[in-house]
């Protein structure tokens, strides 16, 4: 598929921040896209960039092959669904919906009958008279969506439009979101800094940090493959251990030196070579734990432990394991909580390991990006 | 509730036990003692006084007469308040048109340029009113700055006078009520979400159509009380009109100053003064019920949706 909206070498500074930094990216016709990062990373620069509502300094940007770089908002087939939804507060729903066919001066007849059509999309046909006032959050945000969506924008822009409501109405307008997606088949450009929203919904996510562009990737690719630290760390949550590689005597494995710990095989897609420092990614969810040393298996790594700390999240429960000088956290998920025979408890010895493929190897490691991991409870006398 | 501590009071002082309602009449009885006597007493003495007979010493005679009413009927009157009128909607269209590109600037201005021009619009205010209206006699006398300039530019003749002119009048009103515009206007403005804006353009509008339909409707409430607060002192102007008006730009308020004045006649002064009251609460009384009916069916006037 060609790329339908791209940003060349887009550049946007504010005072002293380079807001976005050099930034290439194209997203394809009809996918739902996801800019995904902290606050402050450009994402929302980016979708200003996209709007209108900013211009580059440096870089152009185009939509299906047109360069729309210097084209006020009202010029561009983008809409944009605002964080805080920006519905007039002086119009009804239907008139707000309304707003844009009305601009564009299109007649009263076919304006009804295109609002009536949204109101169907959004099932808020019986609340077309009252005020956006009158509205709850979330009916807001459909509101919002349907006034965006009735102009047939070629790209809809969604600046963190869920962030506002609450986490059961969330999860409600996620599923909305994406049928909307699916039945109208515009382009999305989704800004959030929630990963869980950017990777249940998109095809395909954009990982910004700092104005620039981390790594581009279906969220599969992003969460499975992270190639750097930032988005090891950003998303969900992982272990990082520093080393160096001893030897790659099978093709593709190789194996690691990493201090405290036993020698680590790990998948190797990089071409790395004896003695290069590597940084390995293991995600707490791939690495288990038991009380006995587990079955011997080729490309297996265990590594015995103390636990440190247990903490019961429900679903699962989080252990932080010292090992070799250093904190490794492994999640377990249960079968039948409380017929697990002996409980893994505070202080107990342990086993822990994960398997070859499971261990990610990075090309970017920053130390800074330790910082957005989860930490270890701290005790009194640590 | 607030009224519910002083009720607790009013018990322990004797009151007995009070309803909700006369409480709340009771929270609000300094208010009414207070605009009675200094508002609706003096008003209704006006009215009142416009129904007795003037007698030859400039005070007011006995008994009752509604010949004064018919005094009203002189023919120079209904020009002087026709010119009234539109002098003082004049003042307001020109004070809102200015005013409500300064009151946007001001507000989407960054804080701290903000209230540098905020003091801007109110350091006239540091000055006498009187001074300031004989310093605009004194720019616009035909040995001043102002007129020279203009004949200097050949955009005036030599003879021209810029003051004793309706025009004149209308500066100096413009000049003198545009603060009171400008800041209800940014008032409104500064609380008013520029989001919206962005909206309105992003949804294809054009800047000046999404000026007019989505933050004039917006800033609603400002826009009526600047009309109010430049219309109503406008239509009671009197210092202004006698200082650079002359003869062509006199209005209702030096009709009643000359009243009392020249001629010593205090119920036809008060006659004038009942109908320009009047003039000013019909218009009053008419947003007024135009609000209450909005509140009903959703339009709601002068206030903030």
């Amino acid at each position: 598929m060609p790329e339908f909206l791209e940003f060349r070498g887009v550049a946007k500074r504010f005072g002293a921040i380079q807001a976005v930094d050099d930034v290439s990216l194209e997203i394809r016709k009809g996918e739902f896209f996801s800019l995904l990062g902290p606050s402050g990373c450009g994402k929302t620069t980016m979708l200003r960039l996209a709007a209108g509502f900013e211009q580059p300094d440096a870089g152009r940007v185009f939509l299906d092959g047109r360069d729309i770089t210097g084209l006020p908002p009202d010029k561009r087939k983008v809409n944009t669904i605002f964080q805080s939804y920006a519905l007039f507060p002086h119009m009804t729903v239907r008139d707000n919906i309304g707003f844009g066919p009305a601009i564009a001066r299109r007649p009263k007849a076919e304006i009804r009958t295109e609002v009536d059509r949204m109101l169907e999309l959004i099932r808020m046909a019986d609340q077309a008279d009252k005020k956006p006032g009158q509205l709850s959050g979330g009916q807001k945000q459909r509101v919002a969506v349907a006034r965006a969506l009735v102009n047939k924008p070629d790209v809809l822009l969604l600046d963190e439009p869920l962030a506002a409501l609450d986490l059961k109405l969330r999860q409600k307008m996620l599923i909305e979101l994406d049928l909307i997606h699916d039945q109208v088949g515009i382009t999305f450009l989704y800004v959030t800094h929630d990963q869980a929203e950017a990777m249940s919904l998109s095809d395909r996510i954009a990982v910004m940090n700092g104005g620039r562009i981390e790594q581009v990737g279906a969220p599969a690719e992003i969460y499975e493959s992270p190639r750097t630290s930032f988005v090891a760390a950003f998303i969900g949550d992982t272990n990082f251990l520093e080393g160096r590689v001893r030897s790659c005597l099978e093709a593709d494995y190789c194996r690691l030196a990493i201090d405290g710990l036993p020698e680590v095989v790990s998948f190797n897609d990089k071409g790395l070579r004896p003695d290069q420092p590597i940084y390995l990614s293991v995600r707490p969810e791939k690495i288990h734990i038991s009380h006995d040393r587990p079955e011997d298996k080729p490309k297996r790594n265990f590594v015995p432990g103390v636990v440190e700390d247990v903490i019961y999240l429900g679903s699962n429960t989080k252990y932080w394991v010292r090992a070799g000088g250093r904190r490794i956290q492994a999640l377990r998920q249960h079968d039948r909580y409380f017929l697990d025979e002996k409980p893994i408890r505070w202080q107990d010895e342990c086993w822990i390991w994960w398997h070859a493929d499971d261990g990610f190897m990075l090309d970017h490691f920053r130390r800074d990006d330790e910082a957005l991991l989860a930490a270890p409870p701290q005790r009194v006398g640590d | 509730m607030t009224t519910r501590p002083i009720r607790e009071k009013l018990k322990r002082f004797g009151f007995g036990p009070v309803s909700r309602r006369r409480t709340e009449w009771l929270v609000s009885l300094p208010t009414v003692v207070w605009l009675s006597l200094f508002v609706v007493v003096p008003t209704l003495l006006v009215f009142v006084v416009a129904f007795r007979p003037a007698n030859p010493y400039g005070g007011i005679g006995r008994g009752w007469t509604l010949e004064t009413l018919r005094g009203l009927a002189a023919p120079g009157l209904l020009t002087i308040a026709w010119r009234t009128l539109w002098m003082s909607l004049l003042t307001t269209v020109i004070s809102l048109l200015l005013a409500l590109p300064a009151g946007y600037t001001i507000a989407r201005a960054p804080a701290r340029w903000r209230n540098r021009l905020l003091l801007l619009v109110i350091i006239p205010f540091w000055t006498s009113f009187l001074v300031r209206v004989f310093a605009w006699k004194a720019l616009l006398h035909p040995e001043g700055p102002v007129k020279r300039a203009l004949a200097a530019l050949g955009l005036v003749g030599p003879q021209a006078t810029l003051l004793y002119h309706p025009a004149a009048v209308v500066l100096v009103m413009v000049y003198t009520f545009l603060p009171f515009t400008i800041l209800p206007i940014y008032a409104a403005a500064e609380k008013f979400d520029f989001r919206l804006i962005e909206a309105a353009r992003d949804l294809g509008a054009s800047p000046f159509r999404a000026f007019r339909k989505v933050f004039l409707p917006g800033i609603r409430a400002g826009v009526v009380t600047a009309v109010l607060v430049v219309f109503v002192p406008s239509l009671g102007s009197y210092i202004i009109p006698d200082l650079v008006g002359g003869p062509s730009g006199e209005m209702i308020g030096n009709k009643i100053a000359q009243r009392v004045f020249t001629d010593r006649n205090l119920p036809l002064a008060s006659a004038l003064s009942a109908v320009l009251v009047l003039a000013v609460l019909a218009p009053l009384a008419a947003i007024l019920a135009l609000q209450r009916k909005g509140k009903k069916s959703g339009i709601v006037i002068g206030e903030a949706p």
